[in-house]
């Protein structure tokens, strides 16, 4: 996505590889009022203007906060509760590599996927990262290693056509590039 | 092997609804779909697999159309594959209440014209759908999560992303994994006082805010005296917060409640705007009466007694935090806030009024009231409910989704208190972080108006 009258332009994560990012720990529930407003995420359209907005309802300069790459860890049912895909795309120009929790709400998930955020469900990882834990994501293994403690988590595994969609990072990537949508040659 | 078709034909679609061991999604999902990945022609998608299905109707907003139009933009799609499938509605944030938002209702208005899209303004979507659009057997999508609330009236009906719709606008299909289904079996009676969204809150706060994640919902009745106390309006209340629990749709059966609806309240021919009962018409999708075989799999199945349930209130913060009305009975508040898509409508409106007829709203707060929708907004002016609303005190708004997502008519400012009927209280859903979200039913949140604190509704409905 192209960015509209900003100064800076801020380096988004790949989403492809591996990635490095420091673990940041979320609990349960963490709902899509909480990753970003609707007051905010109704009056812009700019995915930069969107990321300042990233996790407000935790904390109104978690963007300020976090550097490229790092990654949110959290518990059951992230990204409940509205169909805003302003919440996965926030997160990703906010910076955010890559989301790992207990487990997604649907639309969420569908979502990350489709813009390209990688959203990753390990059942067990709640208790096993801390805080500021250097985290490596191999995207294309669906592999999580804590370089803390070298403990390796595999990744719920999704099906090939969303693993192709979220390796050319989302659908429009995808459809830019092949001229089709990936689920119309399962 | 692929199997690829553009339709299933009249034999294939009585081959699966004649099938006794297919749920409701089971069932919608075999006939919609045009593509699956199967060894065997003759084989049917079950709960767990994938299908790409042909949708009837894909709908987005005034908060998730922007994105959609940006993504077909930036994809280079300048060709909507079906314009009579597609609705816009600016509903969220209207009419426009700054500059901002005006500039993104532009941008819909003008992607509507251009591509000759259904275009609604001033009703809230998914009342909209239900009221003229929604027909049992029909394939919803929308860019709203609580599109979900067109299962009442038989439609698998569900919520996705602004890219995704996209991607249906440019080719009416998307892939869909069948659900797995929860099936909730109601018996008894309500008390007096209780009502739709008791039951529904009562349910999240036994399951949890994912309780029914990825699940279809089917709620069944007992007997036909328990059918008889779910009018269209309780089921659409009922099938738009079971989002709250995560399901992906919530489906009541069609009986003779739908179909009376149905009749009193036409569809509306998608391609030239007029109503029309013509059920064979091809571009009203084909009423097909959808019901789950005998032998179907559940995941789960569950009862609920009816009579158990007192009045509810959610909250703060989350909406599986329920407590009945008298544990927080007497926590004083700063607004009342009926309406939204969950309890907006003219049912909502009716109990409201007869509650605040000849009282007043308590003078240390606001009560605001926001109708789902012009049809319900223009009921409500004609059976007198908004003159008693304003001689209470209260304020009667357009309709709009407005206070329930703080976004105008009704925003909290810091460490404000608010009851309200609409969908979420979540932090900061209506305003202020510090700001505080409770839920129940229209008849709770009219009573603790008047008292200026959480209170029984049952003290306010003696008569009836």
């Amino acid at each position: 996505m192209s960015r509209e009258g900003h100064d800076r332009e801020p380096q988004l994560p790949k989403s492809v590889g591996i990635t490095n990012g420091k673990a940041w720990i979320f609990g349960d529930n963490i709902n899509t009022d909480i990753i970003i407003p609707f007051r905010f995420k109704s009056r812009t359209n700019d995915p930069y203007e969107m990321a300042k907005y990233a996790m407000y309802g935790y904390d109104p300069d978690f963007h300020k906060k976090i550097s490229s790459g790092d990654v949110i860890v959290a518990g059951r049912n992230f990204g409940g509760g509205s169909s805003r895909e302003q919440a996965p795309v926030a997160l990703k120009y906010a910076g955010i590599s890559a989301v790992i929790a207990e487990s997604f709400a649907r639309i969420f998930y569908r979502n990350s996927f489709s813009i390209g955020l990688p959203a990753l469900e390990v059942p067990g990882i709640k208790g096993k990262v801390n805080q500021g834990d250097d985290l490596s994501i191999d995207i294309s293994k669906f592999i999580v290693q804590n370089l803390r403690t070298r403990e390796t988590f595999q990744c719920q595994v999704v099906p090939k056509f969303m693993r192709d969609m979220l390796m050319e990072g989302g659908l429009v990537e995808y459809y830019k590039k092949y001229k089709q949508f990936p689920w119309t040659h399962m | 092997m692929r199997q690829q078709q553009t339709q299933q034909d009249d034999s294939q679609i009585k081959y699966i609804l004649d099938n006794k061991s297919l749920t409701f999604a089971e069932k919608l999902i075999n006939v919609k779909s045009v593509e699956r990945v199967n060894e065997n022609i003759n084989t049917l998608s079950m709960a767990g697999d994938i299908a790409i299905v042909s949708v009837d109707l894909a709908m987005a907003q005034d908060s998730t159309g922007p994105l959609a139009i940006r993504a077909l933009n930036e994809m280079g799609i300048d060709k909507i594959y079906d314009p009579s499938k597609v609705l816009l509605v600016i509903d969220h944030t209207f009419p426009a209440a700054d500059e901002k938002v005006a500039n993104l209702h532009k941008l819909i208005r003008d992607f509507a014209l251009k591509h000759n899209c259904m275009l609604v303004e001033g009703s809230i979507s998914h009342q909209h759908i239900l009221e003229y659009l929604a027909a049992p057997g029909m394939m919803i999508l929308g860019a709203d999560s609580h599109t979900c609330q067109a299962g009442s009236i038989g439609s698998f009906a569900t919520g996705v992303g602004s890219t995704e719709i996209a991607a249906v606008w440019a080719t009416g299909q998307l892939w869909l994994k069948v659900p797995e289904t929860i099936k909730v079996k109601l018996s008894g009676n309500f008390h007096r006082g209780v009502f739709a969204r008791d039951l529904i809150l009562h349910y999240i706060g036994e399951v949890g805010e994912d309780g029914a994640n990825y699940k279809s919902l089917e709620w069944k009745y007992s007997n036909d005296y328990v059918k008889k106390q779910f009018s269209m309006d309780s089921r659409a209340c009922i099938s738009n917060a079971s989002m709250e629990c995560g399901a992906k749709i919530s489906i009541f059966p069609v009986d003779e409640i739908t179909k009376k609806y149905l009749e009193e309240n036409p569809r509306i021919d998608q391609n030239n705007n007029n109503t029309t009962n013509n059920t064979n018409n091809n571009n009203i999708q084909r009423r097909i009466d959808i019901q789950s075989g005998n032998s179907a799999q559940y995941k789960e199945e569950v009862e609920i007694q009816l009579e158990e349930i007192e009045p509810q209130v959610s909250g703060p913060d989350n909406v599986d935090k329920v407590h009945s009305v008298d544990e927080l009975a007497n926590l004083e508040i700063d607004q009342a806030f009926i309406g939204s898509s969950t309890n907006g409508r003219i049912e909502d409106l009716e109990v409201a009024a007869r509650i605040l007829k000849g009282r007043k709203v308590h003078k240390n707060i606001r009560c605001v009231v926001t109708p789902a929708s012009v049809k319900v907004y223009e009921e409500a002016i004609r059976r007198g409910y908004v003159e008693i609303y304003l001689e209470s005190g209260a304020v009667f708004t357009n309709a709009t989704c407005g206070a329930c997502v703080g976004t105008h008519l009704g925003a909290l400012g810091e460490y404000e208190i608010c009851i309200s009927s609409s969908s979420r209280n979540f932090v900061g859903r209506m305003g202020a972080l510090s700001s505080k979200v409770y839920l129940a039913s229209p008849a709770t949140v009219a009573s603790s108006a008047i008292e200026g604190r959480i209170a029984d509704p049952r003290r306010y409905l003696q008569s009836s």
